[in-house]
């Protein structure tokens, strides 16, 4: 088989970068809605940060999953 | 010392010029057993990870036991701090997430809470060193116990049927988004919840072990380069000062992570025990 393109060196790190572009997006929503959604509405502010942090924890897993990953499956 | 494998392997001395960089890897979370238990069949080995859950697990009872085994109506002392916890948990997990439901579930929340925490802290205590939680077994049993509380929770609330009906088949929903709903609802519900809980809380230790030693080894390692003379002694030097900054930051970023996560495993816990109690309407 000819190989058309090769990619050697450290490829768990590239895993992770790619992993960590969704979670990232969706992290800069959560809190930057969560902190607009805190100022426009103060008194809320318990509710808001309890659905914020879930909201955070959910989408962080992912990006978890792909920096375990390179260490669970080998480099 | 050298209890953990990988780096006890590397043969470099201090000031030794020709020695590559050590970089911690996935090794300095493997130890070897200080001791072995022969149970005839199997036996088990003793390893640091397990004598600090060991620990954990006294601190955490003989605390409350500490606070809570004789308490008085105004409290006094410890009986204070440890009701100040116990009040966290209260207001800010059980009563937000379940309301006055929650109230029968404290217990078992604040024992999660406190356990799990004091399993991350385990990361910055000297001697200690090194979060029980970053064994992948710890947060797995943690979480098949939450997997079996609230699927027993919801069977018992809801019926045998009626609670795995109401998983597969969310109420309220038009008719021809099941084929495509029921695959997702059973999957997330059933596995997909214990697995990201167990992974979420190892996969954050482990990543905050792995940071620190990283710059703590580095801090070691460029203070190495000194040996040279000139300018390279100059960058060796601010290197090492950097890397020794930047470890003393990430323990104090580290205190905060572990309490969120320890938050956010209990969080979480009391919303699939919430789901469990009601059906969805």
């Amino acid at each position: 088989m000819m190989i058309l393109a090769e990619i050697t060196g450290s490829l768990g790190s590239i895993g992770y970068g790619l992993a960590a572009i969704g979670p990232g997006v969706g992290i800069g929503i959560i809190f930057g809605n969560g902190v607009q959604a805190i100022a426009r509405q103060p008194e809320a502010y318990g509710v808001i940060r309890q659905n914020m942090i879930l909201g955070f924890a959910l989408a962080e897993a992912l990006a978890l999953i792909g920096f375990v990953a390179p260490f669970v499956f080998g480099a | 010392m050298a209890n953990f494998i990988s780096l006890a392997e590397v043969t470099c001395k201090f000031g030794d010029q020709a020695c590559p960089f050590p970089a911690p890897g996935a090794g300095i979370f493997e130890w070897r057993a200080i001791t072995s238990l022969n149970l005839g069949l199997t036996s088990i080995d003793i390893t640091k990870p397990v004598i600090l859950a060991l620990l954990c697990t006294v601190i955490v009872s003989v605390v409350f036991l500490a606070a809570f085994a004789r308490p008085k109506l105004v409290p006094t002392g410890l009986q204070n701090v440890v009701e100040v916890g116990y009040l966290f948990v209260r207001d800010n997990i059980a009563r937000e997430i379940m309301g006055k439901d929650g109230d029968r579930f404290v217990p078992f929340l604040t024992s999660l809470f406190f356990f799990v925490w004091t399993m991350n802290v385990m990361a910055i205590i000297p001697v200690a060193q090194f979060p029980v939680s970053s064994r992948f077994a710890f947060p797995v049993v943690l979480a098949l116990i939450v997997w079996f509380v609230y699927l027993y929770l919801g069977m018992k609330n809801q019926g045998v049927v009626g609670y795995f009906k109401n998983i597969a088949f969310p109420p309220g929903m038009p008719i021809g988004i099941y084929p495509l709903l029921t695959p997702i609802e059973v999957l997330s519900t059933i596995i997909i919840r214990p697995v990201t809980l167990a992974i979420r809380l190892f996969a954050n230790m482990f990543a905050g072990h792995l940071l620190i030693t990283v710059f703590t080894v580095s801090a070691w390692y460029l203070l190495n380069l000194t040996n040279f003379v000139g300018f390279v002694s100059v960058i060796g030097y601010l290197g090492s000062i950097v890397s020794f900054f930047v470890t003393i930051v990430l323990t104090g970023f580290e205190m905060f992570i572990q309490a969120l996560q320890a938050f956010i495993f209990t969080l979480l816990t009391a919303v699939f025990i919430s789901s469990s109690l009601h059906a969805e309407h």
